[in-house]
């Protein structure tokens, strides 16, 4: 049987150059930080990020690792807006693919599905068709003759999504009250890997909540990744809700260009253990 | 009991959903909250309303149902039976809705959220509008980027776009609006209590048609006890809308 287990650092070294990489969650909501922040000490760059965008896209605007972001939004939740990505949008660096939130889980659902395309009522009139001119419209066949936008399948070369548990071999499992996209963007992807806050037994997944919360099947992930708080600073109830305070702290740096160079040494420039000492420290002087 | 703006306000919000029945009331932002949940403890009962997460729950915070964001998308908009009140950063006469980007959506000046839901929003179930702050700055003659598709666009769109779009209205701190006008530009249903045509015009860009236009409703003694007893005990209305 297959142990999937693996390191971040070795899920962020299967990104190439100018792939194409989904990232789960939503907001500032189980988000796969870890895997982020993994990324970040990579070389790796012109990726084309996919996202439901919080703090994940910041990071990687901020480190310059994007070439073209597709989204709905890029929002920190309790603060409206990721300062990294309005920066990156206002100087002109990177490129958008800009959908309503529905058109964005069609475009994976097409992918998942093998489609083309998915027909959607939601875009038609809006901005997406005019900043989207590669977008088309199809005519239903039937009577009713409705023209409506034909969502182009988002095929994803590599999925990152972070869930509560999984076992070794890659079923896995949320225990929240949202599974978001997560597995909409491993079926949209040819690599998938999800990290968890712990790994265990299979028999403790259905021990641990209802079969409905078995998110993923082991067919649909190629490496697990133990991560725990591989989501700070974003949710991952019920094992932890948002670091607030550490993401006013983000927010707040990432505003302002001369602190910033403080925030990266401090948080992103060691490994994911250096992080996670660092941020017990700084909730430590904050307390 | 004297009633401030911002009651007045939430009045005119819970009066949105007036008639809705058993829908889902999206109400995005504080004040909007505050007139769904008045309007579902007074007269429209069988309101649906979420947490804000995954949840739908009863104005006592009870779980009845689970709603979540696939669930929304896939299901609760595109069937339609939803009615959402939406901030605006940006609106124009015929009721596009900006809360993407000022500027040019190539390049622009400001970033804000991207065009969330408020596409498939207009084109699939009503849509009204919350602005906290009614300025020459939000009501602008054209917005810079299309979230929200207002009647022009929705037209220029085709039939598919039109058939169910229903921009119902627009409440500010100064009036209660709609685009019930031959070419669906948009009017004044109410000004609020000490508010001038004089003050509304000033404060938008294009011209607005004020010759039907009441005056906003006092809220009931018994909804101005539910505001300020039950739903918004700490006075947070006044922080978004000041006396």
């Amino acid at each position: 049987m297959a142990d999937k287990r693996m390191t971040a650092d070795e899920v962020a070294a299967e990104l190439e150059d100018g792939m194409t990489v989904g990232i789960g969650g939503w907001g500032s909501r189980r988000k796969p930080m870890a895997l982020v922040r993994a990324i970040l000490r990579t070389p790796v760059r012109d990726l084309t990020v996919v996202s439901y965008g919080g703090p994940d896209v910041g990071l990687l605007c901020a480190a310059g690792k994007v070439k073209r972001v597709v989204f709905g939004f890029v929002t920190l939740d309790s603060i409206p807006f990721d300062p990294w990505f309005g920066r990156a949008r206002e100087t002109g660096s990177i490129a958008v693919t800009e959908y309503d939130e529905g058109m964005f889980g069609a475009a994976l659902s097409a992918a998942a599905q093998r489609l083309p395309f998915l027909p959607l009522r939601a875009g038609l009139g809006s901005e997406v068709m005019r900043a989207n001119p590669d977008l088309r419209t199809v005519r239903s066949p039937y009577s009713d003759g409705e023209e409506l936008v034909a969502v182009p399948a988002q095929h994803l070369d590599v999925a990152l999504v972070h869930l509560n548990r999984a076992d070794a071999r890659g079923n896995a499992q949320y225990l929240g009250p949202d599974p978001y996209f997560d597995d909409l963007f491993c079926l949209a992807a040819a690599k998938r890997f999800v990290s968890v806050e712990k790994v265990v037994e299979t028999p403790d997944l259905m021990a641990g909540g209802p079969v409905q919360s078995l998110l993923l099947n082991r067919g649909s992930v190629d490496g697990v990744v133990e991560a725990p708080r591989g989501a700070h600073f974003t949710t991952a109830v019920p094992d932890y809700g948002r670091d607030e305070r550490f993401q006013r702290h983000y927010a707040s740096c990432a505003k302002d260009l001369d602190a910033w160079p403080g925030f990266v040494d401090r948080f992103l420039s060691g490994d994911e253990r250096a992080y996670l000492s660092e941020v017990d420290k700084f909730e430590a002087e904050a307390a | 009991m004297n009633a401030t703006r911002a009651e007045i306000a939430v009045v005119a919000v819970a009066e949105l959903f007036r008639g809705d029945g058993e829908i889902v009331a999206s109400p995005m932002g504080l004040i909007p909250q505050l007139g769904a949940k008045l309007a579902r403890l007074t007269f429209e009962p069988d309101l649906l309303m979420s947490d804000g997460e995954a949840y739908l729950v009863t104005p006592d915070g009870e779980i009845e149902g689970w709603q979540p964001f696939r669930k929304m998308l896939d299901t609760i908009v595109p069937h339609g039976r939803r009615h959402v009140v939406m901030g605006a950063n940006q609106i124009d006469r015929y009721g596009n809705q900006n809360i993407s980007a000022i500027g040019d959506h190539a390049r622009p000046k400001k970033q804000l959220l991207g065009v969330r839901g408020a596409p498939g929003n207009t084109v699939n179930h009503r849509t009204s509008y919350w602005v906290p702050k009614h300025s020459t700055r939000v009501f602008v003659d054209t917005v810079d980027v299309v979230s929200g598709v207002g009647y022009d666009n929705a037209a220029k769109a085709g039939p598919s776009a039109e058939k169910y779009h229903d921009v119902h209205r627009v409440v500010t701190n100064l009036g209660v609006f709609d685009f019930a006008t031959p070419d669906h530009s948009m009017r004044a249903v109410s000004l609020h209590p000490g508010v001038t045509r004089e003050e509304v015009a000033a404060a938008t860009t294009f011209e607005i048609d004020f010759a039907d236009a009441g005056t906003s409703r006092e809220p009931t003694d018994d909804e101005l006890r539910l505001i300020r007893d039950v739903l918004d005990p700490k006075s947070f209305r006044d922080k978004e809308v000041p006396a």
